[in-house]
Formats: C-alpha cells, sequence, structure tokens
C-alpha cells in the first residue's frame, strides 16, 4: 500500500473553509466552499470503494489465527497485527518461486516488447522500403484480433513447437505487441527529419540514428510501453492458465488461483498471497504514476 | 525538405532486418493462430488427433448444444449490463477529478489502483468481500438486511462478475474521458453559465456533446471487452462456472472445451469464430449508431 504512504502527504484534506480564500479553479476562479466540501466527500466516498476493498484485504492478511475475521460488525483494524500468514503462504505453497517466475516473464516481456517494438516501429515510420504499407497493414490487422479467440490456436502452435508448459510459451505470444509497435511507431512519426539528416550528412548509418538520435528522443513512449508490458505480463491469467501445466512452473497469479481452491477455508493465507502479488505493482505504479499518466494522456490527445 | 529524401534512402537489406521480429512474433502467434483458428473450425481437430474437414458439423453441434446457448446468453448479457455503467460512471468521476484542487492527484492515482492490480488478485479480494461470511454480507447483516447469497445464486453471481468488472474498469475508462474533457473548450461553459444554464443543463447540453465521440470509442471497447469476459466471472464462479454451469461465458467454455489433452480444438475453434463475428458486429452496430446520430 505504498502509494498510499507516499501520496498522503500531498493530499491534505484541510478543512475546506479554511481554504476558502486560496483554492480556485483552473480559470482562477474562486472555488466556493460548500462545492468544495461536496467533491472532497465525493472523492473520498469513492476512495472507500476503490481503495477500501485492498485495504480489508490487507487487513485480513495481518490478523492472527485466534482472532474472528468473520465478526459481524465487521472489526477493520486486526487486534494484534502479525506478518505470520504471510510466512504461512510461503509453506503451503512456493510463492517466492511462483513470484520469481512471474517477474522473470514480465521482466522478458519488457525487453522483448521494449527492443521489438522500438525496432519495428522505426522501420514502420522512418524507413521507406517496398512493402512497407503491407508491414503496417499486418501489425494493424494483429492488433485487432482478439487474443481470447486465438487462444486454442497459439496452444497448439505451442505443442508443436514444444514450448508447452514452459515460461518461454508464456512470454512467447505477447512478447512483441502489435499494439506496441504502433505506438512507437507514432512516436517516431512525430519526430522532426532534420536532426536526423545532420547525423546523416556526418555519416552516420540507419543503426546509429536509431540507436543515438531517434531512440532518445521517444523515451516517455518507451516508459509506457515499458509498464504495459510489465503489467499486461504480471497480471495475465488466461494464457498461462492454459499453457502451464506443471505447478513448479506456475505464475504468481495462476499459483494464487490454485492457492484459492485448495485453501479456501482459510481466507487470511489467500489474503495474504494477494499482497504478496499486487504489492510490487502498486510500488512500481507509484514509482512511475507521473510519466505513466503523462504518456497516456498524449496518446490519447494525439490519437 | 531535400534534406529528408536524404534520410529515408537506404541499404536495401536494412529495413527488414528492423521489422523482422515484430513481424515474425505476430505472424507466427498472431496472424498464423487467426487463420487456422478459422480452419480449424471446419475439421474435428483434437489435441492430439489432426482431425479432418467436417464442414459445418461442428456449427450445426453448436445450435443443438444447451451450453453454447447459455454462454452466449451470458456473454450477450455481460455486455447489456457493464457496458452502459462503463459509459456513464467513468465520466461523471473524471468530471469530479478533472478540477485542480489540492491533492488531486492523490485521488487519481488511488482511483487508478484496480486497473493496476492484477485480475486475478480483483477476483480473490471480492470472492473475499462477497462470501456468505464475508465483508459485505457482514455489514449487510449489521443493518439488519441479513446474509445474500452473492456468490451462490445463477443471476447474483452474474451481477455480482459484471460489478466487479464496472469497478476494475471504472479509473482506465477515466483516464480516457479526462483526456477528452481537457479538450472541451472553456468558451461553451461560459457561454452556457451566461445564458443561466445550471450544473445538470451544462453537463447535458455541453458537455456530453463535446464528449460524444469519446463515449462512443468507450462503448465500443467495453462492449467488446465485455462479450469476450473470462477471468471476473472463472474468478467468482470456479471453472466449472457457477451452480449447473450456468454462468458459463462463451470464452470459459473456449478453454474448457478447447485445452487439455482431449481438448476438441475444432470445436473450440467454431466457438471462437463466433466470439469474432459477434465482436466485429458489435464494434460496427456502435459506429453504425454513432453515425446515424450524427446526421
Amino acid at each position: 500500500m505504498s502509494v498510499l504512504e507516499k501520496a498522503r502527504p500531498g493530499a491534505a484534506p484541510a478543512p475546506p473553509a479554511a481554504r476558502r480564500s486560496r483554492v480556485s479553479d483552473e480559470h482562477g476562479r474562486r472555488v466556493r466552499a460548500w462545492e468544495l466540501a461536496l467533491r472532497y466527500l465525493l472523492l473520498l466516498g469513492v476512495l472507500a470503494l476503490t481503495v477500501g476493498p485492498f485495504l480489508w484485504q490487507l487487513s485480513t492478511s495481518l490478523k492472527g489465527p485466534t482472532e474472528d475475521i468473520f465478526s459481524s460488525p465487521p472489526t477493520f483494524l486486526p487486534g494484534d497485527p502479525t506478518l505470520h500468514n504471510y510466512e504461512r503462504v510461503a509453506e503451503t505453497i512456493p510463492v517466492w518461486d511462483y513470484a520469481l517466475n512471474s517477474l522473470k516473464v514480465a521482466a522478458a516481456n519488457v525487453v522483448t516488447n521494449c527492443v521489438g517494438s522500438a525496432l519495428a516501429g522505426y522501420a514502420l515510420a522512418r524507413l521507406r522500403y517496398r512493402g512497407r504499407r503491407a508491414a503496417t497493414l499486418a501489425f494493424v490487422l494483429a492488433m485487432l484480433v482478439p487474443v481470447e479467440g486465438i487462444i486454442i490456436a497459439q496452444f497448439t502452435t505451442m505443442r508443436e513447437l514444444g514450448l508447452n508448459n514452459t515460461l518461454v510459451g508464456v512470454v512467447l505470444p505477447g512478447c512483441i505487441s502489435a499494439l506496441n509497435v504502433l505506438l512507437m511507431r507514432n512516436a517516431f512519426l512525430n519526430l522532426p527529419y532534420e536532426i536526423e539528416d545532420a547525423a546523416f550528412v556526418d555519416g552516420a548509418n540507419v543503426w546509429q540514428r536509431f540507436w543515438r538520435i531517434a531512440l532518445p528522443s521517444v523515451k516517455g513512449t518507451l516508459a509506457v510501453v515499458a509498464i504495459f508490458a510489465f503489467m499486461g505480463a504480471w497480471d495475465d491469467f488466461l494464457w498461462p492458465l492454459i499453457v502451464l501445466s506443471d505447478p513448479s512452473k506456475f505464475t504468481l497469479t495462476i499459483g494464487l488461483n490454485y492457492l484459492h481452491g485448495t485453501f479456501a477455508n482459510d481466507e487470511r493465507l489467500v489474503a495474504a498471497g494477494t499482497i504478496i502479488a499486487v504489492a510490487p505493482l502498486i510500488a512500481l505504479f507509484a514509482c512511475l504514476q507521473r510519466y505513466f499518466f503523462r504518456g497516456v494522456g498524449e496518446g490519447a490527445v494525439k490519437g | 525538405m531535400n534534406g529528408s529524401t536524404r534520410v529515408r534512402r537506404q541499404l536495401p537489406s536494412s529495413p527488414w532486418l528492423f521489422a523482422a521480429p515484430g513481424l515474425l512474433v505476430i505472424g507466427a502467434f498472431v496472424l498464423h493462430p487467426f487463420v487456422s483458428t478459422v480452419v480449424n473450425a471446419f475439421t474435428d481437430r483434437r489435441t492430439l488427433v489432426p482431425g479432418e474437414f467436417v464442414g459445418l458439423d461442428n456449427f450445426r453441434e453448436l445450435i443443438h448444444d444447451d451450453m453454447f446457448w447459455i454462454g452466449l446468453r451470458n456473454s450477450t448479457l455481460y455486455v447489456v449490463g457493464v457496458v452502459p455503467a462503463l459509459v456513464v460512471l467513468p465520466l461523471l468521476l473524471a468530471l469530479l477529478v478533472q478540477k485542480n484542487i489540492p491533492g488531486i492527484t492523490f485521488f487519481r492515482s488511488a482511483f487508478y489502483t484496480p486497473v493496476v492490480a492484477s485480475i486475478v488478485v480483483v477476483g480473490l479480494i471480492w470472492v473475499w468481500l462477497l462470501d456468505e461470511r464475508g465483508l459485505v454480507n457482514a455489514l449487510l447483516e449489521t443493518v439488519g438486511v441479513g446474509r445474500v447469497g452473492f456468490l451462490s445464486d445463477q443471476w447474483l453471481l452474474l451481477l455480482s462478475a459484471m460489478t466487479v468488472t464496472v469497478w476494475k474498469g471504472l479509473g482506465y475508462y477515466m483516464i480516457i474521458y479526462l483526456a477528452a474533457l481537457a479538450n472541451v473548450p472553456r468558451e461553451l461553459h461560459e457561454a452556457a453559465a451566461v445564458d443561466g444554464a445550471g450544473p445538470v443543463r451544462r453537463f447535458l447540453a455541453v458537455t456530453v456533446p463535446a464528449v460524444r465521440s469519446t463515449m462512443v470509442l468507450v462503448a465500443a471497447l467495453s462492449s467488446v471487452a465485455a462479450f469476450k469476459v473470462f477471468s471476473e466471472v472463472y474468478l467468482l464462479a470456479g471453472p466449472s462456472g457457477g451452480p449447473a454451469g450456468e454462468d458459463t461465458t462463451l470464452v470459459m467454455l473456449v478453454q474448457r472445451t478447447g485445452t487439455g489433452l482431449s481438448g476438441r480444438v475444432g470445436y473450440a475453434s467454431a466457438i471462437s469464430v463466433v466470439v469474432f463475428v459477434v465482436t466485429v458486429a458489435l464494434m460496427l452496430l456502435v459506429l453504425r449508431a454513432d453515425r446515424r446520430e450524427e446526421s
């Protein structure tokens, strides 16, 4: 829950009345006190609905075995907080191995997507050759194909390649996504040609122009691609569920589902497992959120 | 201008080297599986048996398969239930977080947390919330309503899954709307305010028309996603699809029939083809409705 901890100081939910003269909207007009109070009230309400369930899960994961987690009315704060459940998850399923598998898959996905879509995006946006339009069309078509519909054929393809039940098999189908290629293409299209021209005059070849000049100019989009790639791989459920059958190869999502099925009677364990799965993502998002919102906003405005 | 033509002149082979990894991956794992899904739909292929061409047999069997109709019904209900909520609620949320008041960045990121959290985590959290002994029921009991079988009743289960989908999607569509709202000309609002329009009137007369194309985009995206729902229902109802499988969706059916060593690849592919056709139809329907309204 580090996002909450970190962002809390900035939130400053001071009583609206005290800020009456300070707060103004984007056109510099003063916001009336009652309107501001109403806004904060609604914001806190939505906050409770969106973040509340995570806090409840965190609280459940910290409750000890003697504490009644089914009490009515429910108690939010654990009476005697303990990390015992986190130790027990690790005794029940190899949760750290699963997390490591997820991390491997996610890291591989980030690297392949960043490299692959930057290269392909550059080729689509900046290079001239016969068949460029056909190549672009291939990526557009691939973007429109619903993954859920082709998943059985992907499964048989993996079987034929002998990659079923391997982490490589988990990574491959999404390792360069068409959407990311098109995102990179748009980013490269928006760069002015002049800088590359200067490098060309100085004798830089294609590779040097790509690596030294074009790529550093699209870092923002590259960051968005990296975040999407990480989240997509870390979160994916359907594909690993289909391709992995050996419990020792499970990623965290599949492992958690397995944990839920086997030990559904101990909610504290499941809660601890889910916190282990979600905490890295929230931490990552908290660190990169500024980049993220800017990148997404830019993309949406341009698109 | 003459400079740029210089940059565009390339060695003949290098552009393809740049594009090759991407083309290879999408060719092998997206475009080829798409083509083979369509081809497989006309065969009786199984996981371990190559199978033969059987014409329309799979589709004829579908018509008589109760499970297929249950799946089609649930996936369709999902669209009907989820899409209106995902078109309207995130817009209201975007209006709420649009104004730059102190702490608003915190609220924006906090509202985005459910999007970031993986679907399995979200599913497990909600199973615990809606459990017979979970938080929601404990609260309901405290206020004297009594416990409700959110996860044991066929229809309540579907409704619960829809709630989870909406809850998880709110933040995502909120961001899309925020970008759209940033482009609404301020003068329109001011003119309407001068004319004496209240906030509700201004919302309906200024904001909604200005973000209409975004609403169409959200409707298209969310309806396609809703029709293909898998994880939410799978996690809340279990692999078998709730009581008597009554909560099975089409993609759950694809997963169930097509995988494993005895998987009926051909039959599952036929269901996938139905999924393709319906999603394309949904997109066209939304876009068509948009064009008609515009003219």
